[in-house]
């Protein structure tokens, strides 16, 4: 089988039970159908699970806004006559 | 200032508003903070700036207010220039409408955030004097007391870097407070006003988002805003927050440090431990 980026040769090799092709001039790797989520699945079983999350941070918010490290989860429950007076007055 | 001390200032005051627009209603007393006082008599509104207030500076910052190199109106413009009444330099603008009060939801967060991206992209003037963000978070760093409360404010002041210098003319002590309308949105209050980074004027908002108490949306709202405006204190797009930290810890910082002299000896509310939260977390922060 050839490359077909750079046409050199492809050779078969076999990777924790997935069949793959790689080629020995470019290194580029072919896969056939479902190898690529076979591989999936192997890593994801090896993967650890995630940490918990760490209370009092928040969720990550839209990209463009971001937060500081320092910065708090948004406490939607503070009446807003509490705190107005810090934007509106100096 | 003895009680009877500022009586006698505020009498001068309302002469000077009824000599600049005269009228027959009593004056009001609109705020009386930071050794400064803000009298409305009528139409107009007459202040007397801090003692110590450098004259040559408060005619500069007239004089920014005034230049007419700006892209339009940003703000309110004085009646007359600068008067010495008794041993205080006074000024008188026209009585505004404000928004102090007012509900964040429905605040001109849009056209707060237009006037600040159209200061900050005027023509930079020679002999701008400094602005005056260090001096506000050094003042209220200073006025607290002893405690662990104050401690913790006081720790995240001493990790933070103070602005020198700047590369526009920014406003230096902005909150929603400081938008009037007046045929027109419009800033007020000069007393900061000079050379500076222009973040530091998006510090309150900024603050107030990461600590949790101003809804995104309104953040984001503002923000959109003064981006829209080509505002040039923030990236255009992307995370603003490598520009936002320093202003914004600063903020957080001034309001925690004023929320502690307010407490006093009482308890603090659940929105000041939220500041001084925030400061504990700005020491363990920095590495």
């Amino acid at each position: 089988m050839q490359c077909p980026k750079c046409r050199g040769t492809m050779r078969t090799y076999n990777r924790n039970g997935v069949q793959i092709e790689q080629c020995d001039n470019c290194r580029g790797v072919f896969l056939d159908y479902g190898e690529l989520e076979h591989l999936a699945q192997m890593e994801a079983r090896y993967a650890a699970p995630p940490p918990p999350p760490q209370p009092g941070y928040a969720a990550p918010p839209a990209p463009g806004y971001g937060a500081p490290a320092w910065g708090s989860s948004h406490h939607g429950h503070h009446k807003k006559k509490s705190w107005a007076h810090m934007i509106f007055s100096t | 200032m003895t009680a009877s001390a500022s009586e006698q200032l505020v009498e001068a005051l309302t002469a000077v508003g009824c000599e600049a627009a005269p009228t027959a209603v009593d004056p009001v007393v609109l705020s009386e903070r930071a050794g400064r006082l803000v009298v409305r008599v009528g139409d107009v509104v007459v202040k007397a700036h801090a003692v110590g207030t450098d004259p040559d500076a408060l005619a500069a910052r007239l004089r920014l207010v005034a230049d007419r190199q700006q892209p339009g109106p940003v703000w309110l413009p004085p009646v007359g220039g600068v008067r010495h009444v008794r041993d205080r330099l006074v000024t008188v603008w026209p009585a505004a409408e404000t928004v102090a009060g007012a509900d964040p939801d429905s605040a001109p967060w849009v056209e707060g955030a237009e006037l600040l991206a159209r200061l900050h992209r005027c023509a930079l003037p020679a002999d701008v004097p400094a602005a005056g963000f260090a001096a506000g978070v050094e003042r209220a760093v200073t006025r607290m007391g002893t405690g662990s409360a104050a401690d913790a404010v006081r720790r995240a002041f001493r990790g933070l870097g103070l602005p020198h210098g700047g590369s526009a003319v920014v406003h230096g002590d902005w909150h929603l407070g400081q938008v009037v309308h007046h045929g027109g949105w419009r800033l007020i209050d000069v007393d900061d006003l000079g050379l500076g980074d222009p973040a530091w004027d998006l510090a309150r908002p900024a603050a107030l988002y990461a600590v949790g108490l101003l809804d995104p949306v309104l953040w984001a709202r503002f923000l959109d805003a003064y981006r829209a405006a080509e505002g040039p204190a923030v990236p255009a797009t992307g995370d603003p927050w490598p520009v936002l930290d320093t202003p914004a810890r600063a903020a957080v910082i001034r309001l925690a440090a004023q929320a502690v002299v307010r407490a006093g000896s009482t308890e603090m509310d659940e929105t000041d431990v939220l500041l001084v939260d925030a400061c504990v977390r700005m020491s363990e922060d920095r590495r």
